[in-house]
């Protein structure tokens, strides 16, 4: 057995154990700090699996601002009615079903095609022509444009079920997001961390060309940065009707949507780049859309509006 | 001999099953949702391992699956967030959270008893 066997092994045992952990420990809190350091964990693994922009996505978005998500609501929801636990039997028809999914799935794993198919020398063979050196970036935002556009866009009628959820005399309101007691390590964070944050989300939005990073995973960064703030109660959450807030989070759709509109004219299909202006076109997109996503992020964590508009 | 993407391969469909079994077992709705993005994660996993077998060209992975395990992570982002918003909402509504349909019908917080 080799060391990096060794290592995998291990890493796979310690993920699976924090996942039980977070599944059987009885309080929330705890369950959601386990869920956090079991994506780090999964994280890992992604980069064993020889997909770091997949791993830089997990460990922000799946692992930290997810995490987030579930502190505030485990915050809030603390000392909320418990529920009844369903009966032993239901449990154990739940235990042998689940066992059963597991067990058809290690099936299909175990007799995966040799050798796999894969659409990697399809990748590689245009990806000159795109002016880009990462391949995840060329399938995000050339191959399969019409995904990310439409990932894109599903960002804002997320956030606009969450405003929707806001009571009738707060809408057109700020949202609250701030610590109930802001402590001292946390201004310090919230004053110290953002210039880095914010450089580190610029570097992968704009590196996301050639090197593992991109759109998403500068967005989140940003995102992580402005809810730090805003948690430190260094900044006001602005309110959800004001005009210029809203343009920014439909800059991003929409300039994508234009520019693949425009390809049908320049050249010959919808979100088709013309040939030797690929790079700055994708490039365009993807900064407008690194604001836009690290707004839309920020916004879905703020939750609803939860102040009356002034 | 298990390789290395066979192996996580095998954890990606425990992570599945284990998810699976929280979303149905345990009747805390915050829980449920934990239970569903570990679930989700056992699925993107899944992709990853599926991404790995497709190396192939100078990659050492199939960057199709990768861009849409990114798509996949962004969007359950996007729906957990809603649940949350979802589940505060119906908090702040009844005082409670819990989703059992005679409980939240009736205004007093009702005992945990034995199913």
């Amino acid at each position: 057995m080799t060391l990096a066997l060794a290592v995998d092994i291990g890493l796979t045992l310690l993920v699976l154990a924090v996942a039980c952990w977070t599944l059987v420990v009885r309080d929330t809190f705890a369950a959601v700090i386990g869920f956090v350091a079991y994506g780090l964990l999964l994280a890992l693994i992604w980069v064993r699996l020889a997909a770091p922009d997949v791993a830089l996505t997990e460990a922000a978005m799946g692992s930290g601002l997810t995490g987030l998500l579930l502190l505030g609501a485990a915050a809030r929801l603390r000392g909320a009615a418990s529920s009844t636990p369903p009966g032993l039997a239901l449990r154990w028809a739940a235990g042998v079903l689940c066992a059963l999914v597991s067990a058809g799935l290690a099936a299909i794993v175990l007799r995966l095609p040799d050798p796999a198919p894969t659409l990697a020398p399809a990748v590689i063979a245009h990806l000159p022509d795109l002016g880009l050196g990462n391949p995840v970036t060329g399938v995000l935002l050339a191959y399969r444009a019409i995904d990310t556009l439409l990932e894109a866009v599903v960002l804002l009628p997320a956030l606009l079920g969450v405003w929707s959820l806001a009571p009738d005399r707060y809408w057109g309101g700020a949202p609250i997001l701030r610590h109930p007691r802001p402590a001292g390590a946390l201004t310090l964070f919230a004053q110290v961390l953002p210039p880095f944050g914010i450089i580190v989300g610029i570097y992968l939005c704009w590196n996301g060309a050639n090197q593992p990073g991109g759109a998403f995973q500068g967005g989140a960064v940003l995102a992580a940065m402005w809810v730090l703030v805003l948690l430190a109660g260094l900044g006001e959450a602005p309110p959800v009707s004001r005009r210029g807030l809203r343009w920014l989070l439909i800059a991003g759709s929409a300039v994508f949507l234009i520019i693949g509109l425009a390809g049908i004219g320049l050249a010959d299909a919808f979100l088709a780049y013309p040939a030797g202006y690929a790079k700055p076109f994708i490039l365009t997109i993807e900064l407008v859309l690194t604001l836009s996503i690290a707004v839309a992020l920020g916004l879905l964590i703020a939750g609803p509006p939860a102040r009356l508009p002034s | 001999m298990i390789g290395a993407t066979t192996l996580f391969g095998l954890s990606s469909v425990v992570l599945i099953g284990l998810g699976l079994f929280g979303l149905i077992v345990d009747p805390r709705p915050l829980r449920k949702i934990l239970a569903f993005n570990l679930l989700g994660s056992g699925v993107f996993l899944l992709f990853g391992v599926i991404a790995r077998r497709g190396a192939g060209a100078g990659l050492n992975s199939d960057p199709v699956p990768q861009a849409l395990v990114i798509t996949g992570l962004v969007v359950a982002f996007a729906a957990t967030a809603l649940a949350i918003a979802l589940l505060l909402r119906l908090f702040q509504e009844t005082g409670q959270a819990t989703l059992d349909t005679e409980s939240s019908s009736s205004d007093a917080p009702v005992p945990s008893a034995d199913s």
